[in-house]
This record gives C-alpha cells, structure tokens and sequence, in this order.
C-alpha cells in the first residue's frame, strides 16, 4: 500500500514537473518564433495566443481568396466613419495633394512620400472581400502600392518585428508583424473598383489586410513606424483595438 | 482479458454494494458506477463552453441580426432574413429607433477561447472513447437496437410520455444513442467548420473549408442553424433529465453513481 502510494507520488511528481518544464518551454519558443501575441495577458490571453499562434504556423504565406471581376459588390458598400477632423478637412479641400505618408523607426532611410510619389509605383490590385467583426462584408477591386515595397525602399532592419500604423484620426492606430507587413496582398491602397479610393471607403490612403478582419485595415494612413518592440505604443497592447477591448489579432 | 479491459470492468461493476435495508420488504438500493471520471468531467467543461458561447455568440449576431446566403452580405444587400431584434450597430436598419450598447469585443475574445477549450475537450473526449470503448459500448446502437420494432417501441414509449425504464438508468436507449453520436459527429464537426470558414486567415491556408459551403455569409448562417440545433438539443436534454428524474441523473453525472431501487427476490 506505502509502495504504491510513494510510487503514485513520484509519478505525479514527475509528471507535474515535466508539465510544468514543458508549458515554460513552449511559452520560450513561442515567444521566440514570434507567435505570441501583445494582448496575452488576461483571462483571454489563452485563446488569443492560441489561435494566434496556431494560424502563424499554418498560414504564413497563404494567399487571401482572390475573386473574378464579376463577384464585385454591387453597390459598394461603405461603413460608417468617425467624423472628420480639421486636418483631414484641410488637406480635402486641397484634393489631397499634400497628404503625406511618413515612415521611420527601424529604417535605414526614413522618409515621407506624397500620394503622386506612392502612386508612381507599379500599381497592384487584388480583387479581395472585406470582412467586419460584426458579420458583414463586402468584395471590392484594391489598388495600390504593396506595404513590402515601401519598406525595401526605406531598408527596414532585420531586427524590425512590427509595422505600427497611424491613422490622421489620433484615436486609430493598428500593428501588424512582419508576415503581415511583408504579406503581398497587404497593400497601401489608393484605388477602389478603378476609380479614387472614396473617402467613405478610406481615401485617399487606406492599409488593406486581407488576411485580417476589417477594424485592421484602417483608414486615412498618415504615418508607419517599423519596431522591434510594441512596449511603447499606447498601453503596450500592441494597437488601439485591445485598449478598446477588441483582440490585436484578427484573423480569427 | 486485458489487464485494460479488467481495469474497466471492475470500474463499472467492481464497486457495486447492497445497501442494506431496514426491512427486507422495501426495495434496496444497489449504486452502480454510472459515468467514468473523463466524461464527467469532460461534460461539465462543454457545459460551462456551450453558455460561454451561447451567450457570447448572441452578443456577436445583435451587431448584425441580418443572414445571407453565397459570398457577400451587407446593409446594401437584401438578406436572406432578418432577426426581428434591435441592433448594436446604427448603420443596420433594424426598424427600432435605439442602438444596444456594444459588446463584442469580450464577447468575440470569451467566444473564440471558449471554442479553443471545447474543442481540445472534445478532442480528448473522442480520444478517450475510442481507446476505452466507451463510444462503441454506451454510445453506437447495438444490433438489437437498430431493428425498425426496437426503435418503433423506444420512439412510441417516448411519444406516450412514459417513464423511462430502470435499465435506462445504467445505459442509453437507441434513441439518446443515435441523438448523442449526431450532437458529437454531426453537429459539433459542423459547427467548428463553418466556425472556421468565417477566419479569413483560416481560409486562406484551406479555402475549400468556405468554398464548399458556397461563400462566407453562406457559413454565416449555417453556423447560425446548427447554433440553434444545439440549443435545441440543450433543451429537449435537460427537460429528459428532468422527466427521468433530476437529482438521480445529476448525481450520476456528478459523482458518477446512478442508485437504482432493486426488488428483492
């Protein structure tokens, strides 16, 4: 009886360490593969880095579902936006000449580029649907500029891990790592359906994330930054969104 | 016989005992082990999930109550139907003249940890009624079971509202046999696919998980249905327990002992 409840003992007490060893290990390899994400904490912390961690490994370099021309949402539908502010209304009333984009962080050329400069680039499209968190979507035709070939002309560092992007609306403001940034369908994009990109639909500059729900592909882009860390934006939640109690990962 | 099988035959029967009784005339009571500790406590993890993702799953669709059918959907576009329910979101024309606050962002967080939870749950659960027979034994109809009489007396004897049997009490009658393998083979699959072909990351690694159900929306309000067909099961389940009688099935579920009162012979 004495054996078996020692031998009972030991084997719990064996098998508790090895659980406990094997959780820290594969916390260290998450962390350091980069398949955690910054919102972890908490009692959802859980849920998230799974699936954000599950969906890192399958889906790194899989493409969105493109679709045919004729697939394209007719109407074309835009959400409701915040009101706009007093600088996006001045640069509207000069048709946007003057908007800038400015990048700079981990870059070994940080630099600014006006709307007439992105789309002096080859232009892409991705005829791609947009997904909302609340259940609705809709297919459009995006042009633009790929976010990869901003960040080889600005030379990102081989430590960057991050891209944050700012919103002229101070209150919004996205992150995605690296295999999002460097993704070929996220794009920075100027034009819907062949025509301006409607300010309805984000015009002039909008990020456009396939691979994620709506809320990240955020609107009226004015400013990228390239970290390593997201420790010093905002809360350290990594975007706007979990400060606001929405998941920074959406991919769901 | 195995040293498994010995294991798992002395679980079931082994720990049988006559209670004595006060006087031999009244029934005794012998207490049979019920339910083995993984299923109980793998039913009572699903159970805490399914209202985690019941209630958060509700939070979600009040922010769009309108389902439709193929690729796309959206206040533009006619739905397939509507939920006669006010919105959280202005933009949806609902006819009511308020807006409910909104509560998806705990609600998609809950929604999407619980999934993960049931899910390895029941993964551990199916494993484990493989290797120990379990689903072969309580759960797959036996040959007897499935004959049209055996089912016809079952299914009439339910319609009549009679009161189940005493070996009902120690093992499954074909028809919660055959609604059991359909909520954990057809049903559960069913709502964890069309869960997955909503991930516009997941389908871009398996488009074939969307592009079978004929778009997006279209797995939308499949995950809808087969939402509401586990609810339903939820019911019809706990209205059964209640009938067979509450505290006894409880306790089985519980502790994993079902007392059946046994005449003396």
């Amino acid at each position: 009886m004495s054996d078996l409840s020692r031998r009972k003992l030991i084997t719990t007490g064996l098998s508790a360490t090895a659980g406990a060893l094997g959780l820290g290990v594969a916390a260290r390899i998450a962390q350091r593969y980069g398949l955690v994400p910054p919102d972890h904490g908490g009692i959802y912390g859980l849920g998230e880095t799974l699936t954000y961690a599950s969906q890192r490994l399958l889906t790194r370099h899989s493409l969105a579902r493109e679709f045919p021309r004729s697939q394209i949402s007719k109407p074309p539908f835009a959400n409701e936006i915040p009101p706009l502010n007093e600088p996006f209304k001045r640069l509207q009333a000069g048709g946007f000449a003057d908007w800038q984009l400015s990048v700079n962080g981990m870059v070994a050329r940080p630099a600014s580029f006006s709307l007439d400069q992105l789309k002096s680039y080859p232009p892409r499209s991705q005829i791609t649907q947009l997904q909302c968190e609340e259940g609705w979507s809709y297919i459009a035709e995006w042009i633009g500029v790929p976010l990869s070939h901003i960040l080889q002309l600005v030379e990102v560092h081989p430590q960057a891990r991050y891209v944050v992007y700012f919103s002229i609306d101070p209150d919004w403001w996205e992150s995605i790592d690296m295999a999002d940034a460097l993704h070929p369908q996220t794009f920075l994009a100027y034009g819907m359906n062949g025509d301006e990109l409607p300010v309805g639909n984000g015009g002039p500059l909008r990020l456009r994330l396939p691979r994620q729900l709506g809320y990240k592909s955020v609107k009226y882009i004015t400013h990228l930054t390239v970290t390593d860390s997201l420790k010093g934006f905002g809360k350290g939640l990594g975007s706007a969104s979990p400060e606001g109690g929405y998941a920074w990962y959406a991919g769901i | 016989m195995s040293d498994v099988r010995a294991t798992w035959y002395h679980s079931r029967v082994g720990d049988s005992a006559c209670v004595p009784s006060a006087a031999s005339a009244v029934p005794t009571t012998t207490v049979i082990s019920r339910h083995s500790a993984l299923v109980r406590i793998t039913h009572w993890i699903t159970t805490l999930c399914f209202f985690a993702l019941l209630i958060s799953g509700v939070e979600i669709v009040i922010s769009h109550p309108r389902f439709y059918w193929g690729e796309t959907g959206n206040d533009l576009t006619p739905p397939l139907f509507k939920l006669p329910i006010p919105a959280s979101r202005a933009l949806v024309p609902t006819g009511y003249g308020y807006v409910l606050p909104d509560q998806n962002g705990w609600s998609r967080y809950l929604h999407f940890q619980s999934a993960w939870v049931v899910v390895l749950t029941g993964l551990l659960y199916v494993i484990f009624g493989l290797f120990t027979g379990h689903l072969r034994k309580d759960l797959l109809p036996g040959k007897n079971d499935l004959s049209w009489q055996a089912f016809s007396t079952t299914l009439a004897g339910h319609l009549r509202f009679e009161r189940p049997s005493e070996a009902e009490a120690w093992s499954y009658n074909v028809l919660q046999r055959l609604t059991y393998m359909f909520v954990i083979f057809v049903l559960f699959p069913l709502v964890i696919w069309t869960g997955l072909a909503m991930s516009p990351a997941f389908v871009s690694a398996v488009p074939a998980t969307v592009t079978v159900l004929g778009g997006q929306q279209s797995a939308r309000t499949i995950h809808f249905f087969v939402s509401l067909s586990l609810l339903l099961f939820l019911l019809v389940h706990v209205v059964m327990v209640c009938l067979a009688g509450f505290r006894r099935r409880m306790r089985a579920m519980i502790t994993g002992r079902a007392a059946t009162p046994m005449e003396h012979t």
